[in-house]
């Protein structure tokens, strides 16, 4: 394995990278149907993005260690099956420990065996380099991941319920924007915070070539 | 992902069958085991919250219970079943703190706007009332059909429903008698189908509950 960067570097580069410039629903738009679909409050989109956190970095862990191992014909299947093991056992795992959290994520926990951020990661990363730098990319893209679905679930259950983690803000006099909650109100959320992102980005550039 | 350039790596050099096999043999091998070790140590724990998730509803439905037997309807009479036993579709019976009977909790379920409501329904066979209801499960839109469980004022239909004769189906601001479910502006679908849930469920549950109650009294 060749090292471009010294390592202590690379490591705080990999895990940044993931919050931010490669952010996985800002920049790579991966995973958009946790991004939509489980949004509707701040702590379902926590939970969401912990649990893909959860599966993301153990699975990295796993596919890293045995990469040379690894037929390269069968080596989407063998990514998928311990992606689903993982998946499955948070699932489990919610259901006993945070059985109010599972009800309300519903089958987008088993959905998470989907998410083409995990399947890519492993792919892109995992299967070529080592396993501490494997486990920071996860935890970077993880974190990123669920960072950006904080933000979409904030918007939506401030504006949606008046409320932000089920404490109500705006008190009973605000009438909640309904629309926010239900399906329309995840593409509005993330519609506009793509367009804020890219603003920033088309603005950071043309500064820098000025 | 760079998935591109894959099909000239796989010409290189392929792997044999034998190893293809033999190593997802090896990673099923491994998943099954954690997710039978994970399964065996979590089971018991989700048995248990959702036990106590539906004993909670019970309690919710009838008012002044204080013990729950879990009984199980086997076509024509009803079992009382133990404490570890698991029944697929068990009713339960509220007592008070002398043992005297308060009501049978009845689950059910019926196609609301959305997908299944799913409810409990307390029901007192002395009297013939209904005397609470919660809706364990639904999916109805958020903000309109959600009343069902939201509305404080639809809530209050179910603390003293007559089910004595025909249970019927009223316009908010409508109700005038102590058959009728006064239904939510705006949910008309959803509370017509909670009005539904009870009619069938009543009087499905009805004549065999009437029958146990009497013998036992």
């Amino acid at each position: 394995m060749e090292e471009i960067k010294p390592i202590e570097k690379r490591d705080s580069y990999e895990f940044l990278k993931g919050l931010w410039k490669e952010n996985p629903v800002f920049v790579a738009v991966l995973g958009m149907c946790p991004a939509l679909a489980v949004t509707n409050s701040a702590t379902n989109a926590m939970a969401m993005g912990l649990a893909s956190t959860f599966v993301l970095i153990s699975s990295s862990a796993l596919v890293s260690l045995f990469r040379k191992l690894i037929p390269k014909e069968v080596r989407i299947t063998t990514y998928i099956v311990i992606i689903a093991t993982f998946v499955t056992v948070i699932d489990f795992l919610m259901a006993a420990y945070a059985p109010d959290i599972h009800k309300a994520l519903g089958a987008f926990i088993a959905l998470i065996v989907v998410n083409c951020l995990i399947l890519g990661r492993q792919e892109a990363f995992a299967s070529k380099n080592s396993v501490w730098l494997s486990i920071v990319d996860a935890a970077g893209m993880g974190f990123g991941f669920t960072f950006a679905l904080l933000c979409i679930g904030t918007i939506r259950e401030l504006l949606g319920s008046g409320s932000l983690f089920g404490i109500n803000l705006f008190g009973s006099t605000f009438e909640p924007w309904v629309v926010m909650i239900l399906p329309p109100g995840g593409f509005f959320a993330l519609g506009t915070l793509l367009l804020l992102f890219n603003w920033w980005k088309y603005k950071r550039k043309s500064m820098r070539h000025e | 992902m760079d998935t591109n350039n894959l099909p000239h790596i796989e010409t290189e050099k392929g792997s044999s069958s034998f190893k293809m096999i033999f190593t997802l043999a090896i990673a099923g091998l491994f998943s099954g085991f954690f997710l039978a070790t994970t399964f065996i140590y979590t089971d018991p724990v989700i048995q248990n919250n959702k036990k106590e998730e539906m004993f909670a509803a019970v309690y919710e439905v009838l008012p002044g219970c204080k013990t729950i037997e879990t009984l199980e309807f086997d076509g024509s009479t009803f079992h009382v079943l133990g404490e570890n036993e698991i029944s697929e579709n068990p009713i339960f019976l509220g007592k008070d703190e002398n043992g005297g009977f308060v009501g049978f909790a009845i689950p059910a379920s019926e196609p609301g706007f959305q997908d299944l409501i799913s409810a409990l329904i307390g029901y007192d066979p002395n009297t013939d009332k209904v005397i609470g209801m919660k809706i364990l499960d639904s999916k109805e839109t958020p903000g309109l059909g959600d009343k069902i469980f939201k509305d404080e004022a639809f809530k209050t239909n179910f603390l003293d429903l007559d089910v004595s004769g025909t249970i019927e189906f009223a316009k908010k601001g409508q109700k005038n008698a102590s058959n009728q479910i006064e239904g939510i502006t705006g949910a008309t679908i959803s509370s017509k189908a909670v009005t539904n849930l009870l009619i069938n469920s009543i009087s499905s549950w009805k004549a065999p509950i009437k029958q146990y109650a009497d013998g036992r009294n």
